[in-house]
């Protein structure tokens, strides 16, 4: 077992009440491996709880990455929600976390 | 084969200044383009313009243009920038008299208008997005409108020899597309090229996250310099190929993999990324690492843009209260609980109208719930906030948590409060031929 932070780096981004997280890895032939390991089900799964989804994956075989896109994400919206991070800009960070 | 140089002097409004000067005077840059509009800045600056007229753009608009432009005039840099906000004619009149205090004599400066469509969206009662009501229901707590313009207003501007360009929303990539269809003539409808245009300036448009910035996790990713981090310029020649670099000795780095993340930030479906330019597509594009702090962008395309502009809408939505206290040694999180259920308690006995709460122990599950295992740390943060109608009610709220001092649990210590007016932000589509853009030269 490996966390997916020791193959892959993540940033987060915002777009209204949805955030998206790409992952992206260090090393080209990780790809597959997170292409099989990171479904958008073990995404929703990991966030469970604090965001409302669905959550669809995006591929990006040339830049290595999944595109996470997180719907009903960020507590109806950037600018409404009353989390510490509205703009659920420590997500990805949180994703790292996943056992591969 | 004709190349320019374009760089990011902010990717925010209330970006660092002093990449942009290095840019200015050190980064052998034609172009100079400042990034300053979050989704509501421009409804909180509308909302400064209502106030007084002579208001309305980026309140640190006069900072920057004293600290860059000596430079840009003395190496002719351009400058194109939506620090207009909701009054890009203030702006620049504020800009001409910025330059005639510098000693800087005729300065030529465009506002670019048109994008302000709030009397047109109530006019044709559009449905907003979110709510899902027309916005004529909407209209007393609708305090901005703005449709995002793309590059067409800013080549005009360039082309009539603007040193200036000062506008308010328009899409960030489309700033940077702007000086590329205007030096190199590309035609309004080469979608793969204006694909690519785009792909370099989504990199460009939060100035420090490509450099670098946004990136560091020690042990993993290393970044050096950090708080001296350089800001990015893109070297694009005639066909679109782009090289990402930053200024000789600045901080920061340009790598493959700086570059891959910010290539998917705030991207949703990497294949269609509408902008009101061009559909662009990126998922053929290829980063390649040609030199230190060097990487090539290649391979972007496009497909025929949108007939619909995306407005985003800015509505006051009632008040935010809030407030924390903290607690530390052992038993902080249990005595932190102790104080979210008092507070939750005393916001039903006193009877303070909200319409959501959140209780969150800052240190153990503020950012995500539960679902990290956490231990026990040496301190917590409580933390409560709540929405409310009216501005009394957010202050009761906010109170609520200052008065554990005295009346919960054992040690608490730091308390802070905070009421704010909420600024929301909606959406909605407009069709293009409603938004008429206008250009019109000062010079300062």
């Amino acid at each position: 077992m490996m966390k997916l932070r020791d193959i892959a780096h993540a940033r987060t981004g915002d777009k209204g009440n949805t955030s998206n997280i790409s992952v992206i890895a260090y090393r080209p032939e990780d790809y597959a491996l997170l292409q099989r390991e990171i479904t958008p089900e073990r995404v929703f799964q990991h966030f469970a709880g604090i965001i409302a989804g669905p959550v669809e994956r995006y591929e990006m075989p040339n830049v290595c990455a999944l595109n996470f896109v997180l719907h009903g994400a960020l507590g109806g919206g950037v600018t409404r929600s009353l989390a510490l991070d509205a703009h659920g800009k420590t997500l990805g960070s949180a994703l790292l976390a996943l056992e591969i | 084969m004709k190349k320019i140089r374009i760089g990011t002097g902010a990717g925010y409004s209330g970006d660092r200044i002093e990449p942009a000067v290095e840019l200015a005077q050190k980064g052998d840059i034609q172009y100079l383009v400042f990034e300053c509009l979050a989704e509501r800045t421009i409804a909180i600056a509308q909302q400064a313009k209502l106030r007084d007229p002579q208001l309305g753009y980026d309140p640190l608009l006069a900072a920057r243009m004293r600290a860059v432009l000596p430079a840009c005039r003395q190496n002719n840099v351009r400058i194109i920038t939506n620090m207009g906000a909701a009054n890009p004619e203030a702006a620049a009149r504020h800009v001409a008299r910025i330059a005639a205090e510098l000693g800087l004599p005729a300065l030529r400066i465009a506002v670019i208008g048109g994008d302000d469509v709030r009397a047109r969206i109530l006019a044709d009662d559009l449905r907003l997005d979110e709510s899902g009501q027309g916005a004529r229901a909407m209209e007393n707590s609708i305090v901005s409108a703005n449709a995002y313009l793309g590059a067409t207003p800013l080549v005009e501007a360039l082309a009539q020899g603007a040193e200036v360009v000062i506008c308010g929303r328009v899409a960030d990539p489309s700033l940077f597309l702007a000086p590329m269809i205007h030096e190199f003539g590309w035609a309004a409808d080469d979608w793969p090229r204006l694909g690519q245009g785009i792909v370099i300036g989504h990199l460009m448009e939060c100035a420090g996250q490509v450099t670098g910035g946004y990136f560091a996790d020690p042990g993993v990713k290393d970044v050096a310099d950090l708080a001296r981090l350089g800001f990015p310029i893109a070297e694009v020649d005639e066909s679109g190929t782009a090289i990402i670099t930053k200024v000789a000795g600045s901080g920061g780095a340009v790598t493959i993999a700086t570059c891959s993340e910010q290539l998917l930030y705030e991207i949703h479906d990497p294949s269609r990324y509408l902008t009101p330019d061009v559909t662009a597509d990126f998922t053929k594009v290829r980063l390649r690492q040609v030199g230190p702090d060097r990487v090539e962008v290649s391979g972007g395309h496009g497909a025929p843009r949108p007939e619909t502009l995306k407005v985003s809408v800015g509505y006051l939505d009632g008040f935010h209260g809030e407030g924390q206290i903290s607690y530390g040694g052992p038993g902080a999180v249990a005595r932190g609980r102790l104080a979210l259920d008092i507070v939750a308690e005393r916001l039903k006995l006193v009877g303070v109208p909200t319409e959501e709460v959140r209780f969150d122990l800052i240190g153990v599950d503020s950012l995500y719930g539960a679902t990290l295992p956490a231990g026990e740390p040496a301190e917590v943060r409580v933390r409560v906030a709540a929405r409310t109608r009216t501005q009394s009610d957010a202050v009761l709220v906010a109170n609520e948590v200052e008065t554990l001092y005295t009346n919960g649990p054992a040690g608490g210590g730091g308390a802070t409060k905070a009421v704010k007016e909420i600024v929301a932000m909606d959406s909605t589509l407009i069709p293009r031929h409603l938004v008429e853009t206008t250009v019109t030269l000062l010079e300062g």
